[in-house]
């Protein structure tokens, strides 16, 4: 029997058709849209920096550095590559060098994940605030337990929302390949959470 | 079963997004220089300026009596592809770098910033020299090519210097020709140099006419020591120690050395036919 061909992946196809008009200004007049394409980036630029230095501080200065290279990029790329970018996984793929960078220049390993997972949130009660810190001092340190690749390739794709083709294009590998780095990752993830909810379940038991 | 396992961990992880703290894309904006540009409309030695300046220093300066506001904009605009707004007054730091640039007041030196990212690296090299000749003298074009180890990039200097966008701040006036002649301006020409150097109490004939009797240097017979005539250090030697001298070779000749302030140098065309 033939195999059926296969069809194309459609988020790509969707990708790779779709004009973004933020590029096409961009092209036009950089000064003009930039500022615009700060304020719509800066939670998926500062969030890639903070997934790798883990320093909100440092994650800042990243994140600065990323779009001032971003910046001088569309001044010096021709009109037409400017109107073609996708520009959430480039603009993640630069966060992510300069990160990276950010990284190469020090080495000290301090886990700020877990000063991260205290932070407040506006409107929180004590008590709903304390048990949200709760909430993420636990998914961090989750996460944290994950090998390097599945925790970057998770945490892009579920605390930044990068999609499946923006992930691949952002980490440059494959798109089946950063599928099975997501889903290897969140069963192991899974199964860490299971084992924690066992062994405070047992807990409670034996305390009762 | 997987999609239990995705919406568990979907949900538990998102809340651990955070957003961009606040002043992250203010301090974007101040770094890429769009956090706004401004001018203002100041007197200048020959004629109101237009001063122009932004995050990253004063970036432009015209004649105000030669072009009118739109224009200066519109030029703004062609070299900085940035928009740039009038305001009344300058902030204090760029009014402080205006009056100590061309009025020559004293005061706390502040530190001077320009924007000259614009510009090839070279033309940016001469300006920077070219700041650093004092108030009320001048220095040849082919001083600026040596002192930028180019000895022969003469004209090139002449070039960039010819397209300094910020005159009367970076004294481009003061680069005149190695015969002595005053040389040509981009601000109104040979005469508006001659007004300009005049107003910073420059001796324009006495120096214009030295070169017909074949004098590029002064020195001095006590120190032995050569300089350029509007070396602040040849202005001070008495008539009566005055050595008017044809060349460094002439000069070496008779035992002098070069003035380390003003570090003159022959012509380069000059020095090969010597």
């Amino acid at each position: 029997m033939q195999p059926e061909p296969r069809p194309a992946c459609l988020p790509c196809v969707w990708m790779q058709m779709t004009p973004d008009p933020l590029c096409d200004r961009l092209a036009t007049d950089v000064d003009e849209a930039f500022p615009e394409l700060v304020v719509a980036n800066q939670d998926l630029v500062f969030g890639v920096a903070l997934r790798v230095v883990r320093d909100e501080h440092a994650a800042e200065d990243v994140a600065q550095e990323a779009f001032v290279r971003a910046y001088r990029a569309l001044k010096r790329y021709p009109n037409q590559q400017v109107r073609e970018l996708r520009l959430r996984p480039w603009l993640a793929r630069i966060a992510l060098n300069a990160a990276r960078n950010e990284l190469r220049g020090r080495r000290s390993h301090v886990d700020i994940d877990e000063a991260a997972a205290t932070l407040a949130e506006p409107g929180d009660s004590p008590l709903r605030l304390a048990e949200r810190s709760d909430e993420r001092r636990t998914w961090a340190r989750l996460l944290a337990g994950l090998p390097d690749r599945y925790r970057l390739a998770v945490a892009l794709r579920y605390i930044d929302d990068l999609s499946y083709p923006e992930l691949a294009e952002t980490l440059g590998r494959p798109l089946g390949t950063v599928k099975s780095d997501v889903h290897r990752g969140t069963a192991l993830l899974r199964a860490a959470y299971d084992a924690e909810q066992r062994a405070l379940g047992g807990a409670q038991e034996a305390a009762s | 079963m997987k999609t239990s396992d995705d919406r568990l961990i979907a949900t538990g992880l998102a809340k651990l997004r955070q957003s961009a703290p606040a002043g992250l894309a203010d301090a974007v904006m101040e770094r890429v220089g769009l956090a706004g540009d401004e001018y203002v409309n100041v007197d200048g030695p020959i004629s109101p300026l237009f001063v122009a300046y932004g995050q990253r220093g004063i970036s432009l300066v015209e004649r105000a009596d030669r072009s009118e506001a739109g224009d200066f904009e519109e030029a703004f605009r062609a070299t900085f592809g940035r928009s740039v707004r009038r305001v009344e007054r300058a902030p204090e730091l760029v009014q402080r770098i205006i009056d100590a640039r061309i009025w020559g007041r004293a005061g706390s030196q502040p530190k001077m910033r320009f924007e000259l990212d614009q510009l090839p690296d070279f033309e940016r090299q001469v300006l920077l020299k070219v700041l650093e000749i004092p108030r009320g003298e001048v220095r040849p074009y082919a001083w600026v090519a040596a002192e930028l180890g180019r000895p022969l990039a003469v004209r090139a200097v002449g070039n960039a210097v010819a397209r300094n966008p910020i005159p009367f701040v970076i004294p481009c006036h003061r680069v005149v020709r190695s015969d002595g002649r005053i040389g040509n301006y981009g601000a109104g020409g040979p005469t508006a140099k001659r007004a300009v150097l005049a107003s910073e109490g420059v001796d324009v004939n006495t120096l214009e006419t030295l070169p017909n009797r074949g004098v590029r240097f002064i020195g001095s017979d006590t120190t032995h020591i050569f300089c350029y005539p509007s070396c602040r250090n040849a202005r001070r030697v008495t008539d009566a120690h005055r050595v008017p001298l044809r060349s460094s070779y002439e000069a070496r000749g008779a035992g002098y050395r070069a003035c380390k302030v003003c570090r003159p140098v022959d012509p380069p065309f000059r020095a090969v036919v010597a």
